[in-house]
């Protein structure tokens, strides 16, 4: 690949320096693609950005990459560690290969497609983002999850949703267990309209049946303190 | 013998089945639940008034009164962050959230803390345009639960606490029940109104010492390593804790013992779980300087600090400063005596509320009914907070000038006695009129 002037290559040039001018890109003007090349699992790349910029990483990334995200498109072309699109405000991250624990924890808004599997606490005190993971999610994901959707077509590992608040919760496939104070609900029209639209914005319109995810969200039973309602 | 004039043994109440134990017993067997309050430990502990100071003396040579200079300043962050803050004083305002505190009484504090130079931090829930406005240094809690986080607020902050923990509560997470989760305060934490909302003890997205320092690393880059970054524990295992927090990259170390208050904990969580404020300093003081970092990396320390003599007795244990939580909401209003007959209406008296979590503070400090807090004037309050800080900070001096130090970051622990033996222990000073430190040459 040639390297274009909006090309870091990370064997040469530290996090910092990518960090630093990302983050002087500003919503002003054009910022660009930027191309990050050997990321080698390097941690904090492409956080707190700031300006809808689109960041292509070739290549596996450490933690929180995308971190804090805020308007920006970051595309990641391998696997993501620990927290990719933490906190993520807006905007869109897309995970090529598999990702960690804590996919787009406490994320605010945006878009996080993971193509591949997502491991435990996936979506972990979301708030609003949401999440299409196109394999698999571990253990205990969406754990007191506030808003936001999950939307996973393949299967879910135990106790999905534990002390569930309102994010709402898409499986195609085999949930191991729910957690605490999580349900299967009823799937109707407008559940329907909400899961057909996060598809579409993965990209996935007309590759996947609606009909065939099941709706999972809270009973509300824990969100009252009472002695009948400790777990 | 004449049964009839027996003299008969007065009542006799259990010291171990005192009245409020009893009381607890009964309300326990009433609701099946947990009692639930605001505030700190209640119970007599080991603490700071089992220290003196000894003063000068013919080998010591004290300051002249109130005219010879005594700094009091302190700079925080210098180790990483290149913007470090620095405060006047050696005491700041500890973490409170807007949600348990109104709106006024976080602009208060940060009147109060402002005039005299000193800085404020946000709690859990985010940061509120008062709190910041009214701020001229502001702490930005990082804590499990991301209530309200935001990018935008971090750049805004002028350092970022981690928070993994308080005195009151090691290992516990929040609650805000659900009266005081108004409109505005579910909003900012995304959150249904009028529900119980509980807090997570542990943070989401990191397990353990090694995955913090990857976090710190996220923090500093997010804000291109200009702020200071805190590392707030419990006091539970501080020479650990502290080490630990060094070793992932913290600029501070924030100890808060186990007098520290909080808005809403179990009774037996605040009561029974941490170590007191005066066991942990040392440890924490003893890892800096295991690892070289003392007075590079600074600590505050927070926990049943009330006046000028507990803050230069933590200075000479070790500390670069302290904070204060409880205190600050008494210098506000908190539990005045004037407003008794308010008290009694809700079955106490003033200097024992501490239903801080039911909303229905009538000083206006802990609710978020707009009735009750109008009830407080920011600017009053403040003013109350900053005469407050300001005679801390004068008693401090006035104790260092006394021991001969030109700031008060020159007190040590030669200059402190002990009363009793456990405190002689826990600080690692020697019973008065001794040279016995127990346990010295251990830990």
């Amino acid at each position: 690949m040639t390297p274009s002037p909006h090309c870091i290559d990370l064997a040469t040039a530290t996090v910092r320096e990518l960090n630093q001018r990302l983050h002087h890109l500003t919503a002003d003007g054009d910022p660009g693609i930027w191309r990050v090349l050997n990321p080698a699992g390097g941690h904090a790349i492409a956080v707190g950005l700031n300006a809808p910029v689109t960041v292509e990483i070739d290549g596996h990334v450490g933690y929180y990459c995308a971190g804090m995200n805020k308007s920006a498109s970051v595309r990641i072309n391998g696997n993501a560690g620990v927290g990719v699109a933490e906190n993520m405000m807006s905007g869109l991250v897309h995970v090529r290969g598999d990702a960690s624990q804590a996919a787009g924890a406490t994320a605010h808004g945006g878009l996080l497609v993971i193509d591949g599997n997502a491991s435990a606490r996936c979506g972990i005190s979301m708030k609003g983002i949401d999440i299409v993971v196109k394999g698999s999610i571990g253990h205990m994901s969406a754990f007191m999850g506030q808003a936001g959707t999950l939307t996973v077509l393949g299967d879910a590992g135990e106790a999905l949703g534990d002390s569930l608040y309102e994010a709402r919760l898409f499986v195609r496939g085999s949930v191991a267990s729910l957690g605490a104070d999580c349900v299967e609900k009823e799937m109707r029209d407008e559940h329907r309209a909400v899961l057909h639209a996060r598809l579409e914005a993965a990209g996935l319109a007309g590759e996947v049946d609606v009909s065939e995810f099941r709706r999972y969200g809270s009973a509300r039973g824990l969100y009252h303190f009472h002695v009948d309602n400790v777990y | 013998m004449d049964h009839t004039n027996i003299p008969r043994t007065v009542p006799r109440k259990s010291a171990t089945f005192d009245d409020y134990t009893l009381s607890e017993i009964r309300r326990a067997a009433a609701t099946g639940l947990y009692d639930i309050r605001g505030a700190g430990t209640k119970r007599k502990l080991p603490h700071l008034d089992d220290l003196l100071f000894l003063g000068a003396s013919i080998s010591r040579y004290p300051l002249e009164g109130y005219r010879e200079k005594c700094g009091t300043n302190v700079v925080l962050g210098g180790r990483f962050a290149k913007k470090p803050i620095e405060i006047r004083i050696p005491i700041t305002i500890a973490g409170m959230s807007f949600g348990s505190l109104s709106a006024q009484a976080k602009e208060a504090l940060g009147r109060g803390a402002s005039a005299v130079g000193t800085s404020t931090t946000t709690g859990d829930g985010g940061m509120t345009a008062e709190e910041r406005g009214h701020s001229s240094t502001l702490v930005y809690q990082y804590l499990p639960s991301r209530y309200g986080m935001n990018p935008d607020d971090l750049r805004k902050a002028d350092a970022i606490e981690v928070v993994i923990g308080q005195g009151a509560k090691p290992g516990g997470g929040g609650m805000l029940l659900g009266q005081k989760i108004s409109p505005r305060v579910a909003a900012m934490r995304t959150l249904p109104q009028g529900i119980d909302q509980r807090s997570a003890c542990r943070h989401p997205d990191w397990t353990g010492p090694d995955d913090l320092e990857i976090k710190i690393q996220e923090l500093r880059e997010i804000t291109d390593w200009e702020k200071p970054i805190y590392v707030k524990v419990g006091a539970a295992r501080p020479y650990y804790d502290t080490a630990l927090a060094v070793k992932a990259g913290a600029d501070v170390v924030v100890l808060d013992g186990m007098q520290g208050g909080t808005a809403a904990t179990q009774e037996v969580f605040i009561e029974h779980v941490g170590i007191p404020l005066l066991a942990a300093i040392r440890p924490a003081v003893q890892a800096l300087q295991d690892l070289g970092m003392h007075r590079k990396v600074q600590l505050i320390v927070s926990g049943g600090i009330r006046n000028g003599a507990d803050v230069a007795k933590c200075l000479a244990l070790g500390a670069d400063a302290v904070s204060i939580g409880t205190a600050a909401l008494v210098a506000l209003g908190d539990n005045d005596p004037a407003l008794a007959a308010d008290y009694a209406a809700l079955g106490t008296v003033p200097g024992a509320y501490d239903d801080w979590q039911d909303g229905r503070d009538p000083a206006g400090i802990t609710t978020q009914d707009p009735a009750l807090a109008t009830r407080l004037d920011p600017e009053k309050a403040g003013r109350r907070l900053a005469n407050y800080l300001s005679v801390l900070a004068l008693e401090a001096q006035t104790i260092a000038r006394a021991c001969g130090k030109s700031h008060v970051h020159n007190l040590e622990p030669e200059d402190l006695v002990s009363l009793t033996i456990e405190a002689a222990a826990m600080a690692r000073v020697p019973l008065a009129g001794t040279d016995w430190i127990p346990g010295a040459g251990r830990y």
